[in-house]
This record gives C-alpha cells, sequence and structure tokens, in this order.
C-alpha cells in the first residue's frame, strides 16, 4: 500500500515536470539519481538529457541504462557548464540536502533558460503535527531520523516563495501536490511536495 | 578461472605500408610496418571492431599470453577476453604498436630501406595526429570501415581524442581514460628531465647509439624511475613501501629503503627492454598533443566535428593525469551536445589506476561496451 503511493506520487512528480519540458529540448537533471528520470523523458519527450551524479552506483547504473551522466558533486557548482547552455536545468528532491542551496538555485539560473526545482513542503499538516508532537516529522518524503537525514536545509512553500521573491527569481508555475493529486487549497499547509518553474527575471 | 576467460595463446602480425606517410612535423615516412595483434572475430558487417591505442610504454601485446608458459599476459589482459569488460565474444580488438616504437612497428632502431643502416637519430619524430592516421591505413588495410570503439589510456587516450576529431565518421564510441587535451607544463617537465637523462647519458652518442654498439641505459633507467614516482600517488607509495628499510641502515648511497629497491627495478627491467630513442618519441608526442592550439585554445571548436559518443574517465588520485584535466574534455563535449557520460573512479593507484582490475571501474567500462550495438542491427 505504502509502496503504491509512492509510485503514483513519483510519477505525478514526472508527469508534471515532463508537462514543463519542451519536446526535443536540451535538459540537464542534477542529482539525477540512477536516471530514471532523464530515461522518461528520453522516452516520452525525446529529449537530449545529461545527469549530474555524485554517488558510485548511481552513476554506475545511468551508464547500464544508457543515460548521459557527469559524475560531479553539486556543492561544487556548475562551473562546467556554459550560461543558458540548457532548455531546462532541473533539481528534483534534492535541494533540502544540498549545502550551498543559494549558490545552486542561482547558478541553474545562470545555465538554464528554465530551471525546475521541487523538495517535500515542510510546512505540510502531518509535518507540522508531528512538530506540535515534539518530534521530527518522519514521513515518506522525509523518510530519515534526525540523526540520519541528508537534509539540511528543509523549507516551506512559503520560505521559498520569498526566497525567489528576494533574489528576483520569476516563478513561472507552482505546482503543490499530495499522494499524487494537485492541491490549490492552503498548499503550504495541505501540499507534500512542491513543484517550481522558475526563470530569471 | 582467469585462464577460462583469456584470448589463449596469440601471434603478432605485421603490416607494410609502401604509401608514404606524410608527417605534422612535414618529413616524410616513406614506407613503414605496423606491426598488430587481434583477439575475437570480425563480425560479417565489420562493425565490432575496437582498437585500443597504447600509452608511452606500451605496444601491440595488450591481451593473451605467446605461449601457455608465458609468465606474463598482454598489458590490458584484465580488461580483454571471453566474459571480459570488453568482450572477445562480441568484438574484434585490435592492438597495435604505434611508429616510432621499439616492439616491431618501424621505429628508430629498425632499418631504415634508403640507407641500410638502422634510423637512429634520423627517425622522425611523430605525433598523435600521425598515429591516428597510420592507425587509420591499419584498418584500411583489415576492412574495416568504422570502428564500434576506440579506447585508450593516457596518451592513448589523446589518440582516442584525436580519432573522433580526424576521422569523426570513422569511430562510433570513444573511450578516453586517464587523459588530457593536452599536458601542462609540469606534466612536460617530467618528460624533459626523462629526455635531458637520456639525452646526456655519455653512450647515447645523439641517438646513434645503435653504430656505437652502446644503449644509454643509464639515462633510460633514470627516465623511467621517474615517470614511476609520478605514475603512484604519495597515498600508495607510502602504503607499498613507507619508510620500511631494505636491510638495516649502512649510512651509504645503496639501496636503503623499499622504495629505492623498487625504482632500480623499474628502472634496471625497462632499460633492458625498451629502446632509449623510442622513449624519446614517446614523450615529445605527447609535449606536442594540443587540438585546442589550432582554434585558439578553444578545446570546444576542436572538439566541435567529433560525431562520437564518448566514455571519459578518471582516477581520484591521479595527479599526473587529474580528473580536473579530464573535466575539461568533456567540458567541451558538453558545449558541442556530444553524448558523453563521466565518471570519477576512487582509486588510491594515481595514474596507474587505470590498468588495475578496480571492480567499479571495470564495471563502468563493461556496462558500457555491453550498451554498443553491433552486428547489422545497430543504429546509424
Amino acid at each position: 500500500m505504502q509502496n503504491n503511493v509512492n509510485i503514483t506520487n513519483f510519477r505525478q512528480d514526472f508527469a508534471i515536470i515532463a508537462n514543463w519540458v519542451k519536446f526535443g529540448s536540451k535538459v540537464l537533471d542534477l542529482g539525477c539519481g540512477d536516471g530514471e528520470l532523464l530515461q522518461f523523458l528520453r522516452g516520452s519527450l525525446e529529449v537530449k538529457g545529461y545527469g549530474v551524479e555524485k554517488d558510485d552506483a548511481n552513476v554506475l547504473a545511468c551508464i547500464q541504462n544508457g543515460s548521459n551522466v557527469i559524475q560531479m558533486d553539486l556543492e561544487d557548482g556548475l562551473s562546467g557548464f556554459e550560461d543558458q547552455s540548457f532548455n531546462t536545468v532541473i533539481l528534483s528532491q534534492t535541494l533540502q540536502a544540498m549545502h550551498h542551496t543559494e549558490a545552486i538555485v542561482l547558478d541553474m539560473l545562470r545555465v538554464g533558460q528554465e530551471v525546475i526545482v521541487t523538495f517535500p513542503n515542510f510546512g505540510y499538516w502531518r509535518n507540522r503535527i508531528q512538530i506540535t508532537l515534539g518530534q521530527m516529522p518522519v514521513s515518506k518524503t522525509l523518510p530519515y531520523q534526525w540523526f540520519d537525514t541528508p537534509n539540511v536545509h528543509l523549507c516551506t512553500i512559503n520560505d521559498f516563495d520569498a526566497f525567489c521573491k528576494n533574489h528576483n527569481i520569476d516563478i513561472l508555475e507552482r505546482k503543490v501536490i499530495t499522494d499524487g493529486e494537485e492541491v490549490n487549497f492552503i498548499p503550504n499547509l495541505l501540499g507534500c511536495l512542491a513543484m517550481y518553474r522558475l526563470k530569471t527575471k | 578461472m582467469s585462464e577460462n576467460n583469456s584470448v589463449g595463446v596469440v601471434a603478432p602480425q605485421t603490416a607494410h605500408f609502401s604509401e608514404p606517410l606524410a608527417l605534422k612535423s612535414g618529413q616524410v615516412l616513406p614506407q613503414y610496418d605496423l606491426v598488430y595483434e587481434t583477439y575475437g572475430t570480425l563480425n560479417a558487417d565489420k562493425s565490432n571492431a575496437v582498437l585500443i591505442c597504447h600509452a608511452l610504454s606500451g605496444n601491440h601485446h595488450v591481451a593473451g599470453k605467446y605461449s601457455e608458459n608465458d609468465k606474463y599476459p598482454g598489458w590490458w589482459d584484465n580488461l580483454i577476453g571471453p566474459g571480459k569488460p570488453l568482450d572477445t565474444d562480441r568484438f574484434f580488438v585490435i592492438g597495435l604498436n604505434n611508429l616510432g616504437g621499439c616492439h616491431g612497428s618501424s621505429g628508430p632502431s629498425s632499418i631504415n630501406p634508403a640507407t641500410g643502416k638502422q634510423w637512429g637519430s634520423s627517425f622522425p619524430i611523430l605525433t598523435v595526429e600521425d598515429w591516428v592516421s597510420s592507425q587509420a591505413r591499419l584498418l584500411d588495410h583489415l576492412g574495416i570501415t568504422q570502428l564500434a570503439a576506440v579506447i585508450g589510456g593516457s596518451l592513448g587516450g589523446m589518440q582516442a581524442l584525436q580519432w573522433t576529431i580526424a576521422y569523426a565518421d570513422r569511430v562510433r564510441h570513444a573511450l578516453i581514460i586517464a587523459s588530457a587535451p593536452n599536458l601542462t607544463a609540469q606534466n612536460m617537465a617530467f618528460n624533459e628531465v626523462a629526455r635531458q637523462a637520456i639525452i646526456t647519458d655519455p653512450e647515447f652518442h645523439g641517438g646513434d647509439y645503435y653504430e656505437h654498439g652502446t644503449v644509454p641505459r643509464r639515462g633510460l633507467r633514470i627516465a623511467r624511475m621517474l615517470g614511476h614516482i609520478t605514475y603512484l600517488s604519495d597515498d600508495v607509495m607510502g602504503e607499498k613501501f613507507g619508510r620500511k628499510i631494505k636491510d638495516t641502515i649502512k649510512y651509504s648511497f645503496d639501496v636503503e629503503f623499499e622504495m629505492e629497491s623498487y625504482l632500480r627495478y623499474q628502472g634496471d627491467k625497462f632499460a633492458g627492454s625498451f629502446d632509449a630513442n623510442t622513449y624519446l618519441r614517446m614523450t615529445r608526442a605527447l609535449d606536442y598533443y594540443d587540438p585546442a592550439l589550432a582554434f585558439n585554445g578553444d578545446l570546444s571548436k576542436a572538439l566541435s566535428k567529433a560525431k562520437a559518443e564518448f566514455l571519459v574517465l578518471s582516477f581520484t588520485s591521479d595527479w599526473r593525469f587529474s580528473p580536473a584535466r579530464s573535466r575539461e574534455i568533456v567540458k567541451a563535449l558538453l558545449d558541442n551536445e556530444s553524448t558523453v557520460s563521466y565518471a570519477e573512479v576512487t582509486a588510491a593507484h594515481g595514474h596507474d589506476a587505470f590498468l588495475m582490475p578496480d571492480s567499479h571501474y571495470h564495471a563502468i567500462l563493461r556496462s558500457y561496451l555491453s550498451n554498443i550495438q553491433i552486428g547489422s542491427n545497430h543504429a546509424e
């Protein structure tokens, strides 16, 4: 049951990203994991895709499934990529684990004509309840314990909206989803996963 | 088990080329021989050929043994064989000795047909570009129009890169390992010290030592010892030898430390089997290679005509061909929207790591190579 919900959620995530990526465009997926999203985009939209990944096993998986992958640490920035050289740069559910959060978002906007950022909304009501009950939230989008989590920069939808405003970033589109369904009512409370399409102003 | 996936007993072959080869230096090699080995079977549509380009001291004997009792197999035997990452059940693998070499291909120690004497100092200085031209002629000789892949480490990686520039239509995949788009000043400096060791050896005689019946063994030995230091990482030298003392400290200049014993052994072994004139020329080929030079230093422009798909690999502890240099190649390929993957393999062995059978490294090569399409169904 839990697993099924996860898959639905995942595909909804992919489906929205696919809607935001143009057919045949050039895409950079940062923290691409085993290349699953790239494979999906390649199959459905014939994109010219590249992934960036740090982990050895994921890099190997990408090479196995024929996804272009560049092994590097996102914390070192995107200096190997030219300004505006990609149609879309994607950072899917990795923002919260970045140390140089501000730097990576700005670098993405430098490299990509458009940027897609997704992250677990820390303002989601289930997280708030767990905090109210006096413990760090653990859920399917935040599956870690406080002592082993890679997440260092969790934020809410309101926080990220303010971040964009302060950094002069244009929010072209924002979608919030919970259990695969789009949430339009009080998204910062009822939304589990936040998805943004951004552009430099 | 290791015997089961060997290519077995192999024999070199020689191809003679009577059409002159115009060299980058302006000189012309009127005729020449290339010695080569092949493993596996060329398929019907000749779509499964893989060329291995060798590095500084390599040669055509890449895999297999010359007899059942041969003590050592070819220099990249851990990679090549039936069921190995470069699977000879699928691929037809070609290894050759580059021109200027000392293992059978025309080089300084061969006879110059014009004089009937050994070339010695008069053998031309060849470049990576010249080698690739001669390799293309070897493919013509074998009836191969297009390579499934070209693979090389270090100086061999430069040849693989040059293949994609010079013969863009003749190579589908390039695997460029522990290499660089040119040498840094520091890297060239090591080559210069190595050459000076050879050239100032009294037995060198300006490169014409064959006719003097001498060998500049001392110079070549020092050159190789220096090389070995740069091929290993500080860590691996520390781990392998540390400050271990050979016997007891004798307060002498004899071998006192294990490290010295290793370097002397490697130097002696090499000086007894390799030709100094070849060593000089190999280091020069390294120095001169710089495909971006003709494009104002713009490597992206230099690679703009490349059509191959690329796998670029580097090793974290390699300081002679550092990961940063491989990333320059990757950046240029990305600028051109080439199909490229890049992996930075965590390895302790420095530059030598590209010859080691590290399991992650070999898994990457195996995965990449197994995705290369061969036979009539390959998309071209």
